[in-house]
Formats: C-alpha cells, structure tokens, sequence
C-alpha cells in the first residue's frame, strides 16, 4: 500500500525523523491560510498523487508569499499531472503540501528495503540525490552505498556512521545523520513498510538533515495489524476494480487488453495472461482468486470482470489445489444467474474435483466453450473474441 | 531416491483442525504420506479422523518422533508456527500459509540460522515425491512417480507442468514449490543442488517468475554445477511495472527483475526457456530425445542398443479423462 507525501511526513516525524515544517491543503484557500500560519520567507507547494516525477510535471513549486501559494494552489488544485509514473492519461491532483522551503546545500538519496538473498534490510544511499535512484543504480553502481543490518540486534551507531563517512558528511552532521537513519529504520521495523524513500535528504546550509521528499509503502500482507495505517488509504488514487477485489480476498490487476481472466494462483494468472498474448490476444485483467476461495468469492471475481466494458471474451483456467473445481463452478453458475454474460465464456478446469466441476457446468446449461487446457484455452477465447467461433 | 521427502517421512500437521489444514491433511494420509499427530493450542488430546492433535509441536514430538512438519496455520500466527517447529527439533517445515508479513520472515530466517531445520515456503504447495509422500495441496493424482525434478516459485504452475509432463509420459521425482514471497527458506539453489545430488532425477524443470534476482543466482549456479538438462519457464511477460501480481514476491521493481530479463540470463547460460507455459512438457520431452540421440550417437555397448529399442517415438498425445474416472 502507498500514502501520500504529506501522511509520509506526518509518520515520520511521529518517529523522530526530521521534516521541513508543512502542512496538506484542499482548497487554495486553505493552502492560504496553512502558508500565513508558517509564516516563512519561502515556500514549496507540493502536488499530492502517488507518483514519483512530479517537479518535471509541473507538480512542485517555489514561491515566495502566501498570496502566490494561494495562486499556485488553486492552478494545481484540480489539474491532471502527468510523470514517468503516472501514465499518459496522469492523475487529478485533489491536494497540495505547503512547506517551508529552506537554503539547500546538498542532495543526497536515502532508502531502505528488505534484501531477499541476504534476508535482511538494507540501507541504501546515495551522493546523487534528486536522480532516478534505478539510473543511479544501473549506470554507476559504485554511486550507490549498501549497509546491511542484522535483524536481530537491529540497527547500531556504527551502521549509520558507516554510511555517513562514505557519503562524504563530516563533523556534527555524522551524528545528526546516523539518528536520523536510526529512527526511520524503527519506523520500517514497527509499520512494517516494504520500502521507504527519502529522495532527495538534504543537508542545509545551517548543518542540519532533513527529508525533502518521502516515500513509504507498507506490506500489504502485515496491514492486519495496522489499522491506522489502512485508514490512510486514498481510494482516490487505487484502481476502483482493484479495491473491490482487495475487499473480497481477491487479487486483481487491471489491464489493457479485452480479455478478461479468471485463475487461480499468481504464477498461473500470470502465465494466462502470457499465453494469451502468445496466441496474439490482449488480457484485460490479472485475477487471482486464490487458494482457498469461497463460492461467493468466485462469483464476485466474475462480476468484477464483467463490470469491465472493455472484456469481450472471458477465460477461465483453474487448476484445483486447495481449490475446488466444483466451487469454481458454483461460483461462475450463481455470477452468470446474477449477471448476464453477453461475452463468450471459456473454461478450463483441471485438478481437485474436476469431474464434479466440469459435470456441473455441463448440467447448468450456460453456453460455455470447454477447453481441454491451456494452450487449447487461450487459443480458443483469442478466436471467439475475433469472433470465430 | 527424491529430495526431501520419500516414504520415511513421518509428519505432524500444524493447524490440524481448521478447514484447510483438515482437508489437506485427510488428503495426504490417503496419498500415502505417514501423517503422525497434529497441533492445535488449547486442542491438545482430541483426534482428527484418528490422527492425535497436541498443544504444542515439542508434545507431539515427545509422542510420535516426526521428523516433519506441515503447516497451516493463519498468517498472523505462522511465523510463531514455524519458529516452534524449529525449536522442537523437526527437520523440514513445509508451510503452506499464504500472506505472512515480511518482517515476521525475516525474524524467521535469523532464527532458522545455525539450526538443522529445512523450511520450504511459505506461501508454496508443498512438496511431493509420487508414490511416496506427499506434504501440501497438490492435487494428487496428477503425478506419476518418473525422473524428472520440479522447482517451482508458484503452486498452480507446478501443476500445470507436472500435468504436461504426466501426458506425456514423463514421470517427476520429486516436485518443490518454493513459495511466491520475497523471503522463502529453501531457494533455487537449495532445490537445485538437491535434484543435481539425486541419482534418480535425470533432468529439472525450473519455474520462475517476475520480481527478485533468484533466478539469476539460479542459472549462474546452473551453470556452474548441473549437469542434468534443465528447462525453465518465467511467469510474467505480460505484466506491468510496479504492480504486484498475486504473490507477495511477484512485482517489477527495477533492476533485472523483469521476465524478459531473467529469460535472457538463463539462456545466456545454456538453459532451454519454454516462452509458453503449455509447452514446458513438450520442451523437456524434446530435449531429453535429443540429449538420448547424442548419448546414442556415441559408440555404444549391446545393452545399450537393446535398450535404446524401448524409448517411445511419439509422444502419448492426450491422457483420457474418462480413463481416469
């Protein structure tokens, strides 16, 4: 799950982490009144959308008066920024950030993930604050400082300082830097981000550290134990298919194309919407519908795919595990009662139960075109969306 | 022989009395699979179907001398699951349980260190060696016991390749899910290096999929040790940058951690890459015939021309549904 710039800051500086003074607005006219209230000599306003990219868009601004940041806010207020993230169709900015802008003397890049082969979280840091921290990372690696941290002591001084003394800093900035890598790391460890950036960190010209900007994404699997994190959602900024399907145990992914999937397992969703394309179709979705789904379940999967005005043909490939081939089936029979499937329907059944699933279908009389697996499948609904069959 | 597991095997079931860990359970005992005892805090004394259920993994040690355990147990409570079976002594842990936060893997991980215990997954299917045992949600009857190693980073996919292969002919020694998160216990490698060890295993399908370099490591340890053929598949040519599709582990974060990318890297090492997953049965039967073809090719001894004769010429096309009924 991802927040916004400004929920950033404000978790951040509930651990400790330095943040330039700020403040979120709706309305230019609150944008206004939180400048007055900062009462500083120079002020950033901040786009608020989940994506990175945003000064080149247009989405970040220096000025110099409340009254110009009113101006700036009501202009960014309603406008659609696009960035490298984003997509060509962008995002409705509904929020800006006001903060103070303060005398910069240094960008550099801090960033924290959890490294599968070691098992562990990693520092990592950077002189090229500001860049593309991939770019970095591909055309100069040797830019970018690794440093590793035992996950059963946790984070030491000699961790932090480590990293300080290769990113150059020196004196009393040494020891302002390590506490600040030390209380973001605690905030990784206790709201169970996935990953977080701060890019670029600055150091100002009166020697002190601050995170200009700030990313975090939290483990979607650990939000269970996080229900203040959760109520940080924007649905605004998700998929609207995507969140209906979160609500029902569903892992779903909107696509481009006009085939609609139904599977179950990611490495076999994933594989569907391969072998799709390889027989020259496009997929319209990713839907993972899990290893111990309900029958509710899967018909909810099916109306989500048919809420999808694009889906002309619909596949279904599910080879039973945990999984049932008869509650599939139970599934699709109650969603085609419940909805009325105007598009040609194939399925694919194999595994657990399929004699059970595959007799039941039969005996529903839908007009359903059996496939004998996956290959036959895909080919199979790529033809009948074309129409030939 | 197989890796891991064979019918040795002598398992206690973590999660014994919920609705999948029951099933599944029940499931693996009519395989075949020596399923001893269960565990279930505040259950300890009662009975599934036979099967005695225990407070703690370190009773139903004391009891029935497993040397494995499956579990599954709810994410929230799984990485304390794991943990227990670890500190009882069990030497596999296979755990099935989908959605474990990632810290609490990571403790795990620290925690398994210096001690004897394999751990595969979780978030995976299991672990099957046909005919012998079976520890996870596989279905069944799909396997024929045979030489071919599976390895798998997805559940249903193994199926897929397990089934394509039984079509076919072809028999699996052993098939390993290793678990769709970003932290799992037994990795590429580790599977790897087991099948390469296994006289039985002739040759390994190797399924991969976006997010992570595990299949970079993998193919520069192909490379360097296996001699067996290896055919590899990567889930996730088609998705899209930066969306997690499914698995915890499945995203494109930048980095080589794109389909195309790893197809590259294991080919640039020799690997035969199936592009479509229907075809990854059809790929290895290929290139076991031509790998015969070359041994055949070279000066040959009378038994071996006699038992050349018996290698079948065309693939058996279709397995019958009804003939499985």
């Amino acid at each position: 799950m991802n927040i916004h710039e400004y929920q950033a800051k404000e978790l951040m500086t509930k651990f400790g982490v330095p943040v330039p003074k700020g403040k979120p607005a709706f309305t230019a006219d609150e944008a206004y009144a939180v400048a007055q209230q900062l009462g500083v000599s120079k002020y950033v306003v901040k786009a608020q959308i989940h994506a990175g990219g945003r000064g080149k868009g247009g989405g970040v601004k220096l000025v110099n008066s409340p009254e110009e940041v009113k101006e700036t806010a009501a202009r960014m207020i309603g406008m659609t920024l696009i960035t490298h993230q984003t997509g060509p169709e962008g995002k409705i900015v509904k929020k800006v950030y006001i903060e103070e802008a303060g005398a910069i003397q240094k960008e550099l890049y801090l960033g924290m993930i959890i490294d599968r082969t070691t098992k562990q979280i990693v520092v990592m840091a950077s002189t090229e604050g500001g860049m593309e921290i991939e770019e970095v990372a591909s055309k100069t690696p040797e830019k970018i400082i690794k440093e590793f941290i035992d996950p059963v002591a946790g984070i030491q001084d000699f961790n932090g300082r480590k990293v300080a003394y290769k990113l150059g800093l020196s004196g009393d900035l040494v020891g302002k830097f390590t506490k600040f890598v030390k209380a973001l790391y605690r905030m990784f460890l206790e709201l169970d981000c996935s990953l977080v950036e701060i890019n670029p960190l600055v150091l100002t010209k009166d020697n002190n550290i601050f995170a200009l900007d700030a990313k975090i994404n939290f483990d979607d699997n650990a939000l269970f134990r996080h229900k203040d994190i959760e109520a940080l959602r924007d649905i605004n900024e998700e998929d609207a298919k995507e969140l209906d399907a979160k609500s029902h145990g569903l892992s779903y992914v909107s696509l481009t194309g006009n085939i609609g999937c139904m599977v179950n397992g990611a490495g076999l969703a994933m594989s569907t919407m391969d072998i799709i394309k390889f027989y020259g179709g496009e997929p319209a979705n990713f839907l993972d519908v899990g290893g111990g789904a309900s029958k509710e379940q899967v018909t909810h999967a099916f109306k989500i795919i048919l809420s999808d005005e694009k889906v002309k043909g619909i596949l279904v490939n599910i080879f039973g595990g945990i999984m049932k081939c008869d509650i599939i089936a139970a599934g699709v029979i109650a969603a085609a009662k419940e909805v009325n499937i105007q598009v040609p329907l194939v399925v694919r059944l194999e595994g657990t139960n399929v004699e059970l699933g595959q007799k039941m279908l039969k005996e529903s009389g839908l007009n359903i075109i059996a496939a004998s697996n996956m290959a036959d499948a895909a080919e199979k609904v790529v033809k009948a969306v074309r129409g030939a069959i | 022989m197989s890796i891991f597991v064979n019918k040795n095997t002598k398992v206690i079931v973590q999660g014994i009395t919920g609705k999948d860990g029951m099933f599944h359970t029940l499931q693996c005992r009519d395989y075949g699979t020596k399923i001893v005892g269960g565990v279930t805090p505040g259950k300890g004394g009662t009975n599934v179907e036979g099967i005695p259920v225990f407070n703690t993994v370190s009773e139903a040690v004391a009891a029935t001398k497993p040397n494995a355990s499956m579990i599954f147990v709810p994410p929230p409570f799984a990485a304390d699951a794991i943990m227990e079976a670890v500190d009882a002594g069990i030497e596999l842990v296979v755990c099935i349980t989908e959605g474990i936060p990632t810290l609490d893997m990571l403790k795990v991980s620290a925690y398994l260190k210096g001690k004897k215990t394999r751990l595969i997954g979780p978030n995976c299917p299991g672990i099957i060696t046909p005919g012998e045992a079976k520890l996870g949600i596989m279905p069944a009857k799909i396997h024929n016991p045979g030489k071919i190693g599976i390895i798998s980073r997805s559940g249903t996919l193994t199926y897929e390749a397990v089934y394509q292969l039984t079509v076919l002919g072809l028999g699996q020694s052993s098939a390993i899910g290793i678990g769709g998160d970003p932290i799992i216990g037994t990795n590429f490698i580790d599977a790897l290096e087991a099948f390469n060890n296994d006289p039985k295993t002739e040759a390994i399908i190797m399924i991969g999929e976006i997010g992570g370099t595990a299949e970079d490591d993998a193919a520069q340890y192909i490379k360097k040790y296996v001699k067996k053929p290896v055919v590899a598949f990567i889930a996730g040519q088609t998705a899209p940058k930066g969306k997690r599709m499914g698995h915890a582990g499945a995203i494109i974060t930048g980095g080589k951690t794109t389909a195309q990318d790893k197809i590259e890297t294991l080919e640039s090492v020799g690997i035969k890459v199936s592009r479509s997953p229907a075809e990854l049965g059809q790929t290895m039967y290929d290139l076991l015939k031509k790998v015969k073809a070359k041994k055949a090719s070279a000066p040959k001894t009378k038994k071996q021309v006699k038992k050349a004769k018996h290698v079948r010429k065309k693939p058996i096309k279709k397995m019958s549904r009804k003939g499985k009924k």
